[in-house]
């Protein structure tokens, strides 16, 4: 199995057929909490993408000396880690967009998204392969945010990354930055991911059977 | 894999102690690495909204309160204080007091600037908030409403009215879909007052008589 494993297809799988809000429906908590701007959509994205890489990158370099019984406490202790080291450099760094993000930054920790990487894939497999993954998955999971947080800033204060749009005459839609707005997006979303999926499947289909 | 065999319980505590020791080093590193920073940052916000609250002030004196009386010094070193602002030619222009409460979803603390001559806020700003975004969190930044508070008289209370229909001095018209945040601000601002007006305004008095 790991020697016909492909470390571009084991990166570029987070992104599309294996994406982790679109497709496998996980971290739905940040994507509908913190997405009411594309700014905000990316800072989560990129502070997961920290986590996930390092603790990836941990968890694969030690999988063979961690014991079976305590591997989740070990994983989840390493992802506390990161996912502190984080929130202070952003209070350090970044005050204004901490105060955005507040205590979403500290439950990062608890992103189903993470310890699932670490406990199906990380923990299983060599090292370049496990950062590729989490880079892979936590990039999916950084353009599934921004999506819906740019539709939702669009639609709910009529810009797009801080920069006005539409001007004065537009009437914002304040629903798309509450969170209904957060529901309605991200459900619209994957009712197109599911659509043009179904559509490429059965391409592909009637490809094989002609 | 390796770990098929199961492990005996010592090299279960060893995995989790080390896994801790390691943790808890980095932690306490990066604690120590960025808290200056972070505090940095918290005075710079109070700071800046200090001379955003008190319009023309370019220095300031903090001052704590001491039985009963209002005494300077240097740092106030996490005890509650208020901030005198004096323009450039050393005339205090006003106090900026810090002054937090309930809000609609979290607390709201905020700052505001006291003008003790002619008993009137001059400034507000909200420091810290997690009001609906779209709806309280006008309080921030809806320019109409901070205008209310340009030159606004606290006798015999400061008063939020709905909105459009401010007529007296004292009265502050609320953000309509945000009647609650905007009460929130008007209840907090006059909180502030009864703890600190009379202070103020005796420390203004006396000071009047010595010069």
């Amino acid at each position: 199995m790991s020697n016909q494993q492909n470390l571009y297809e084991e990166t570029i799988k987070g992104f599309w057929r294996e994406n982790p809000v679109f497709v496998q429906m996980l971290g739905l908590c940040p994507a509908l909490a913190v997405t009411n701007s594309a700014i905000n959509g990316l800072a989560m994205g990129l502070a997961s993408t920290f986590v996930l890489v390092g603790s990836s990158f941990l968890v694969s370099m030690f999988r063979n000396l961690i014991p079976k019984q305590v591997r989740i406490t070990t994983f989840i202790i390493i992802i506390a880690t990161f996912v502190t080291v984080a929130d202070l450099s952003l209070q350090a760094f970044t005050p204004s967009l901490h105060k955005e993000l507040g205590a979403f930054i500290a439950l990062i920790v608890a992103n189903c998204l993470i310890l699932g990487r670490q406990e199906a894939f990380a923990s299983k497999n060599r090292l370049p392969f496990a950062v590729g993954d989490a880079a892979g998955m936590a990039g999916g999971f950084t353009v599934a945010l921004i999506m819906v947080g740019g539709i939702r800033e669009i639609l709910g204060s009529g810009s797009f990354f801080g920069v006005s749009l539409f001007g004065e005459n537009f009437e914002p839609w304040v629903i798309m930055i509450l969170p209904p707005g957060g529901f309605l997006t991200l459900g619209v979303l994957l009712i197109i991911f599911a659509a043009v999926k179904k559509r490429r499947d059965s391409r592909k289909l009637v490809q094989l059977e002609s | 894999m390796s770990s098929e065999k199961s492990a005996g319980p010592i090299r279960l505590i060893i995995t989790l102690g080390l896994a801790g020791l390691f943790s808890g080093l980095v932690l306490v590193s990066v604690f120590l690495a960025t808290q200056p920073l972070i505090e940095r940052n918290q005075e710079e916000a109070l700071e800046a909204a200090i001379y955003r609250v008190l319009p023309g002030a370019e220095t300031r004196k903090i001052f704590v309160e001491e039985d009963g009386k209002l005494v300077e010094t240097e740092s106030a070193d996490g005890a509650e204080a208020v901030y005198a602002g004096y323009d450039g030619s050393g005339k205090l222009v006003g106090y900026g007091i810090p002054s937090s409460g309930t809000g609609f979803q979290d607390t709201i603390s905020l700052i505001y600037g006291y003008d003790p001559y002619e008993k009137k806020v001059i400034g507000m700003q909200v420091l810290e908030s997690r009001e609906t975004p779209g709806l309280g969190d006008k309080i921030i930044k809806d320019q109409d409403f901070l205008d209310d508070f340009s030159a606004l008289e606290v006798e015999p209370e400061v008063e939020a009215v709905a909105s459009g229909t401010k007529s007296e001095a004292n009265e502050v018209d609320s953000i309509s879909g945000a009647t609650i945040s905007s009460k929130a601000v008007v209840n907090i601002i006059n909180d502030g007052n009864d703890k600190w007006r009379q202070l103020i305004d005796e420390r203004t008095e006396s000071e009047g008589q010595a010069e």
